[in-house]
């Protein structure tokens, strides 16, 4: 059972919606059910994010989605002091994480990190998904969050 | 590659011009006024009548069209037109290339490349509002509070510093130069504003690891560069700036969402670094001035790396205050203050100040310039650099 919220980490900002051409709606589908997925070639096994209609590597139109374990290591990172969304007025200080996922050919996704706002950020630690579950979204919607795997 | 294939010295700008560069919605110019009123300066500058135009070239999607402009100037011909797609302003050195190239073809004779920015009448860059949900690449990173462009490059920066070991004290001097230049410059928005090493260092954070002076400013203006033959050029106003060289510059999967770019840790200019040397015939150590497009501090430091003008062990000791300055350096930098205290005009100022440069005219002014470098756009998708001469760089 991958691990989830009900607690929006940054309440206020506009949702993700899948793009209207369809291409990603197997990823959103799959956060809904708590499943971190990403495209891969059903030619040559490339993965590949974000999601495009052509494998990159071997140019198949044959893309599709695969089921990957929910960790990765954190490939870099920033902290948002400024907030420049109104919803971010009072918030303080967050981090965003850039994550690799080594077992999907080091794609790479954004993402928050939870935890203490001002903790020190180590390139390279471990980390893993926390689903975090929008229940009052128009349609409902679930994001992709992070924390470090020592702290879960 | 053989001379009819490379735009070296066939072209050159002629005429530059630029309107008052005002804080963001401090202008009470409408845009598009903006541009026209850039346009109409360079022409003077140029010693041309408006009405000698006959194509345009811009970027970033910019507002203003050819044929409104045309329109409005009274053209009796529109040859061409043409827009560079990229993010930011990393297209203001391949709107020369594309006028160069257009009049190189025979497509039209004189080329402007301009660009209008009004952030008061169109809104901010460094603000983002609005609660419609977001699709695509942006559903990747808007719901996670990554929307400003500072939170777009941030990532890179912190991932440069971790690789390399540099960046604080070249982003911190290089902070310092544009500063220090933008105080003999009338024209700066800055001017006036003097930024030493203690108020860098106790300046806020925008996002970490950027700090407020790293980041590029908000302004409203226009800016213009006319672009013509070379062998027409000799009968102007001014001494000619040759384009040596112009090349955009986007590498493998540059564009991918969510931050997936295969070569992160770059400023973009990887790609076209080997071909613009080459087509303009110089070294990096031919190049007497740079401008080098500061979005933020962080990617000027790779983008100066990048364009060979010195090296991941020695950034650190080479970019320093005292050596980027004009008035002694050896690797005078963004010699107007640039867009972090000039002017943000999407970085046509930069090309702007690299013709001055090449005329003798900039308020701080290299000693003998024969060749200068100008850049656009570190860390987006596709960037653009371009190399301007004096005419006895052709030898």
């Amino acid at each position: 059972m991958n691990k989830f919220t009900s607690e929006p980490h940054l309440p206020g900002l506009r949702q993700p919606a899948p793009a209207n051409d369809g291409l990603d709606a197997p990823f959103w589908e799959g956060t809904q059910a708590h499943e971190l997925r990403v495209q891969r070639c059903a030619n040559c096994e490339v993965h590949q994010w974000g999601p495009e209609w052509m494998c990159h590597a071997c140019n198949s139109m044959e893309l599709g989605w695969v089921t990957v374990d929910p960790i990765g290591r954190i490939y870099s990172w920033q902290r948002p002091h400024h907030p420049v969304h109104r919803a971010l007025a009072d918030r303080g200080p967050y981090i965003i994480v850039l994550v690799e996922l080594p077992h999907a050919d080091n794609v790479r996704m954004v993402g928050n990190l939870l935890g203490d706002p001002l903790q020190e950020i180590e390139i390279g630690a471990p980390v893993s998904v926390v689903f975090e579950d929008h229940d009052d979204g128009d349609p409902d919607f679930t994001l992709v969050q992070w924390e470090l795997t020592s702290n879960s | 590659m053989t001379d009819d294939y490379n735009l070296r010295g066939k072209t050159a700008v002629v005429g530059i011009g630029e309107t008052t560069y005002y804080k963001h919605g401090q202008s009470s110019d409408p845009e598009f006024v903006l541009v026209l009123k850039a346009i109409l300066a360079a022409c003077a500058d140029a010693g041309i009548s408006p009405k000698e135009i006959d194509g345009f070239c811009s970027y970033s999607n910019d507002r203003n069209d050819p044929p409104r402009l045309a329109n409005a100037l009274g053209l009796p011909e529109l040859r061409y037109s043409n827009m560079q797609w990229t993010s930011g302003g990393g297209g203001a050195a391949a709107a020369v290339q594309n006028a160069a190239g257009a009049v190189m073809a025979g497509s039209a004779n004189v080329v402007v490349a301009y660009r209008g920015l009004a952030q008061g009448q169109f809104g901010r860059f460094g603000r983002s509002g609005g609660s419609r949900p977001v699709s695509g690449g942006a559903a990747y990173t808007l719901p996670y509070g990554m929307m400003s462009a500072a939170q777009m490059y941030a990532m890179r920066t912190t991932r440069f510093m971790h690789e390399h070991g540099v960046g604080r004290n070249a982003m911190r001097s290089i902070a310092m130069a544009c500063y220090h230049h933008a105080q003999n410059n009338p024209r700066a928005v800055m001017n006036g504003r003097l930024l030493d090493a203690e108020t860098y260092d106790a300046s806020r954070w925008i996002t970490e690891p950027y700090r407020l002076f790293d980041c590029c400013l908000e302004n409203d203006g226009a800016a213009a560069m006319i672009i013509t033959r070379s062998d027409h050029a000799m009968d102007l106003a001014k001494a000619p700036a040759l384009v040596l060289g112009a090349q955009q510059s986007g590498g493998h999967r540059s564009g991918a969402t969510a931050e997936n770019a295969t070569d992160y840790v770059t400023s973009s200019f990887k790609p076209a670094v080997k071909y613009l040397y080459e087509q303009a015939g110089v070294t990096p150590q031919d190049v007497d001035v740079v401008q080098s497009y500061e979005n933020f501090t962080g990617g000027v430091v790779m983008s100066l790396i990048e364009h060979g003008l010195c090296t991941y062990e020695n950034a650190d000791e080479v970019l320093t205050f005292d050596n980027l300055r004009a008035d002694g350096g050896n690797l005078p930098l963004n010699t107007s203050g640039g867009n972090l205290a000039e002017c943000y005009m999407h970085g046509l100022g930069l090309q702007i100040e690299a013709i001055r440069q090449v005329r003798g005219e900039s308020y701080n002014q290299v000693p003998d310039v024969k060749v200068a470098l100008a850049n656009a756009g570190p860390m987006v998708a596709v960037a653009s650099t371009a190399i301007y001469g004096t005419q006895e760089t052709l030898g």
